[in-house]
Order: C-alpha cells, then sequence, then structure tokens
C-alpha cells in the first residue's frame, strides 16, 4: 500500500490548540466542563450545553472500526494510492471520528477492529492523525 | 378565506430534455425551465409573486443566488426563499412555498434547480467548520460517505449488495420507456456487481448519474389553481428535519426521513399504505434502502429485503418508485435531482407518465428529497402530493 498524502489542512482559528496538538503528536478531546460532553470536533464551546467553559483532555486514541469503506477511485491528491480505507473510528472516550486505518491489508479489515492512533507528517511541517489495526 | 383556499397546488412542472448543456450558463438553464413550468401551468411571467432557489450559482464575489436570479428572470416578488440543503433543497422549498402561500405571502410560486457538472465539474470550496476533519481523508467524492453509510447497514441487518443492486436494476427498467434518460439500457443485478468499485462497498452502478440540466415547478394558491385548466395537484401535507453528526454521535443507518416522514403523513392525514407512488431520493442505492424503512414501508433494516422480487418496479410492485429512471439511471441534473422528485410524481399525478410505468390510478404520490451525505450530515424533505380530485 502507497503511504497516504498528509495535506495541510486549513481550520478555524478556534481550533488552533487541537491542531497544534496533532502537529506535537498529542491528540486532545474536547470536553465541556458544563455537562461533561465530549465535543468532537473541537470548535471552542459546547453545542450540548451552550457553555464555553471546555477544556482540551488528552485522548487515549484507542477505538474501535465502526464503518469503513476501500476506497478505489481516489480524488485529487489520494490519486494513485489505492486501494487505502477511509473509516469511521469509535474512540473509547465515545466520539466517532473519520480518518483512515493504514499499514494493514484493506481487504481483512472489519468493523469492530480494535485500532490505535499514530500520527503522520508530511515534508513541509503538515501532520494528521491516522489509525492502525491493533 | 375558506379552508379549502389556504391549500397549496402545484400547477406546472418542467425537466430540462437535455442531460448534457456545454453551450449555456447555468442562470440560462434556470430560465429555460422556469419558462417550461410556465408554459405547462398556462401562467405568464407576471403571475409569479414568490421565487425559490437554492445557493449552487456559486456566485462570486456576492453570493446573493436568489435576488440575482430573480433580475435575471424578470421577476417581481413578495417572498423569496434560498435554502440551501443540496439535493433535497428544491423539495424543501415546495414545501416553503406550500407555507407561504397558506400565510398569505404570495400567490404562484417558482421553484428553479440547475446545474452543469457534467460540461464543468466544479469542486467544493473548503472553508466550512467540519471541513478540516473530513475533507483531508480521501473521500472519494460524495460516494465515500454513502459507502460509510451502507457497510454499517450490511453488518448491522445483513444487507447485500445483490439487495443494493435491485435498486439501479428497478430504476434501469423504467428508464428504458424514457427516451431523455441518460441510461436506458436494462441492467441485471449481475451487471451492477461487475462494475467496477468506486468506495467498497459501492459499485460504480450503485451511484447516480452526473448530468447538466434542471427542472422547474409552480406552487399556487387553490384561488390560482381554480383558473387554470391543466390538473393541479395539491400539496397535502409536509416535512422537514436535519441529521448532523452529533457531537460524533452520528448514526449511519437512518435518514432524517425518520423525522420528516412522520410530519408529512400525520400533516396529510394519510399512512404509508395509502401511497401509491413514491419519488425517492436515489443518489446511491443505499440511499433508498435506508429512506424506505425511515418512512415507514418497512421495519428497520428490512429494506434490503424489501426491495428484493421487484417491489419498486412499476406499475405492478408493491412500491413503485422513481418511474422516470430516476437519478440512477435518468437524471441528477447539477448533482442535485429533487426538482425531478417533484416532477415525476406530477406527472404519475396527473397519468402523465410513459405508459408502461404509469401506476393505475394513481391517487396519492410520496416525495422524500436527501440532501447533504447520510455519512455526515443530510436534510430530509418528504411531500405528500394527492391528485387534484383527491
Amino acid at each position: 500500500m502507497t503511504a497516504l498524502p498528509v495535506p495541510e489542512v486549513p481550520h478555524l482559528r478556534e481550533a488552533e490548540a487541537f491542531w497544534s496538538g496533532i502537529a506535537a503528536g498529542e491528540f486532545l478531546l474536547e470536553r465541556c466542563r458544563g455537562c461533561g460532553a465530549v465535543v468532537w470536533y473541537p470548535r471552542g464551546f459546547c453545542p450540548s450545553c451552550g457553555s464555553s467553559d471546555v477544556t482540551l483532555e488528552p485522548a487515549s486514541g484507542e477505538g474501535t472500526v465502526y464503518s469503513f469503506s476501500v476506497v478505489h477511485r481516489g480524488a485529487g491528491e489520494y490519486r494513485g494510492c489505492e486501494p487505502y480505507v477511509v473509516a469511521y473510528v469509535e474512540l473509547d472516550e465515545g466520539p466517532r471520528i473519520l480518518t483512515n486505518v493504514v499499514g494493514g491489508d484493506p481487504d481483512s479489515l472489519v468493523i469492530g477492529a480494535r485500532v490505535r492512533m499514530v500520527f503522520e507528517r508530511g515534508p513541509d511541517g503538515s501532520a494528521l492523525y491516522r489509525f492502525t489495526t491493533v | 378565506m375558506t379552508e379549502a383556499d389556504r391549500g397549496a397546488y402545484i400547477a406546472g412542472v418542467f425537466e430540462h430534455p437535455r442531460r448534457e448543456i456545454p453551450e449555456l450558463s447555468t442562470p440560462r438553464i434556470h430560465a429555460e425551465v422556469a419558462f417550461g413550468a410556465l408554459a405547462d401551468a398556462g401562467l405568464d411571467r407576471s403571475d409569479i409573486d414568490g421565487y425559490l432557489c437554492d445557493g449552487s450559482q456559486n456566485f462570486r464575489p456576492v453570493a446573493f443566488g436568489v435576488l440575482s436570479m430573480a433580475e435575471y428572470l424578470g421577476l417581481e416578488c413578495t417572498y423569496l426563499d434560498s435554502t440551501e440543503t443540496g439535493g433535497s433543497a428544491p423539495v424543501v422549498q415546495v414545501a416553503h412555498a406550500a407555507a407561504a402561500i397558506a400565510a398569505g405571502k404570495c400567490q404562484a410560486a417558482l421553484v428553479t434547480s440547475a446545474g452543469r457538472p457534467r460540461s464543468a465539474p466544479t469542486s467544493f470550496e473548503r472553508g466550512s467548520p467540519e471541513g478540516s476533519y473530513e475533507d483531508v481523508w480521501g473521500m472519494s467524492g460524495a460516494v465515500t460517505g454513502y459507502a460509510l453509510s451502507a457497510q454499517r447497514h450490511m453488518h448491522e441487518f445483513g444487507t447485500t449488495s445483490a439487495q443494493l443492486a435491485e435498486v439501479k436494476v428497478a430504476a434501469s427498467l423504467h428508464a428504458q420507456h424514457n427516451p431523455n434518460a441518460f441510461l436506458r439500457d436494462v441492467v441485471s443485478v449481475e451487471e451492477v456487481l461487475e462494475s467496477p468499485m468506486v468506495s467498497s462497498p459501492l459499485h460504480r452502478l450503485d451511484c447516480c448519474v452526473v448530468t447538466d440540466g434542471g427542472g422547474a415547478c409552480i406552487v399556487v394558491s387553490g384561488a390560482v389553481a381554480r383558473k387554470l385548466s391543466r390538473p393541479c395537484v395539491r400539496v397535502m401535507g409536509a416535512g422537514e428535519a436535519v441529521r448532523h453528526s452529533d457531537l460524533g454521535r452520528l448514526s449511519l443507518t437512518s435518514t432524517a426521513a425518520a423525522v420528516s416522514g412522520p410530519m408529512a403523513f400525520a400533516a396529510a392525514g394519510v399512512s404509508p399504505r395509502d401511497i401509491d407512488y413514491v419519488s425517492l431520493y436515489d443518489s446511491f442505492t443505499i440511499t433508498v434502502i435506508e429512506t424506505i424503512e425511515d418512512l415507514g414501508f418497512c421495519e428497520k433494516g428490512e429494506g434490503g429485503r424489501f426491495v428484493m422480487d421487484g417491489a419498486l418496479v412499476a406499475p405492478h410492485g408493491r412500491l413503485p418508485f422513481n418511474t422516470d429512471g430516476g437519478g440512477m439511471c435518468n437524471n441528477h441534473p447539477g448533482n442535485r435531482g429533487g426538482i425531478t422528485k417533484v416532477v415525476e410524481a406530477v406527472r404519475q399525478l396527473r397519468s402523465e407518465a410513459f405508459p408502461a410505468v404509469q401506476v393505475p390510478d394513481c391517487g396519492l404520490a410520496l416525495v422524500n428529497g436527501t440532501g447533504g451525505n447520510i455519512g455526515t450530515r443530510m436534510a430530509s424533505a418528504t411531500l405528500i402530493l394527492g391528485r387534484g380530485d383527491a
């Protein structure tokens, strides 16, 4: 399997701390101090209760595959990397997040597989969180 | 105002006959479908006092789509709506037009939808708040989101690729009778399964077509409807709802039709078993399977089994659907097919569908639009339409 690109990720200013964490190899989850909700994706306030009292906490980086698709016709900079896996991973903290599962045989992946987060970096300093099967 | 006067009626519809339009601009296609619907209704441009279109024209530098378009079309309006929910937008807008008419805001509202992705492909601009977490993983256009839903549906309910393929097969059986359909060849389950995998488990033939074109419809008050000679179709009930990723707690196996459907049925005072014909948004085969379940035509998880044995095939299937060939085979203009769903339902209720697929004595139709992506966030709109004498 070809290594996947690590594109630059434009983001809103309220998510700066989250993406700084990714660049530093740390996945921080936003949690509301008002109602306790884990907020995905990070936005600096809690859409569950409306509180602006949110904090970033390190996540376990562990999860299970909730659903996945093996892409055979990539778009943009992913063209030529097929086949590769786009998945929803359910983090052990709860949120189901979109990502790639890398490093294994796409055709042997199953829903429910345990996965662990890895950080990948591009030559220009960009960084992304992905997962490998455990 | 009498009770009858608060009703809203679809007086005219038009689907652009072409599927590839390299020489016309998108606004010009809006104009052609607008004039087509006016002619069908027997109305003049000066009769129109409400105008609704989505924001897909993407005008730069100022994105005042509906305002620019009202001027371009020469409309003088007391009601405008530019609700942008992707492919379901025209279905939402028929409901909004009916509500505006009921509230006395306008008497005759025009809804147009158009685009030309076949001749001028464009990509979505990055910049939405969620894009940082979704646009970077190599999703194969819209396909991968729907593929994630299909995979989860298969996992939870045992749905198979062959069952998904039945949706395409039924649409192709209908499209063979439509001379304007983009794909007119009848396909088999095997041909769907043997078509190239795009984003597993969805094959190329699990996907809708990419076409230029558009369509329009005109919604009028009872007072206007009574003056027209063409048969009008009554808007009996409507519902709309949104479902999104909800802080990461998203569901992949149901759509917002689970909310918009019951709202529309309640407003119309009917139930799924009363429906003679359905126009179901068919961006992908899985969209139809989940929608059938969410609207209550079968239990959740039974959609795959429901569509086997020709249930969707007109005129005699249990739930005849998309008799124009749908987005699967006929038309998905501008990558958003909501208007074609309204148009074909009106054809059925006027007994103007192609004879081979006309549902006998079709009195009650359901239209369901699904916009956005069922793998992330989406807006459903459901309409219940009744024949004029219903």
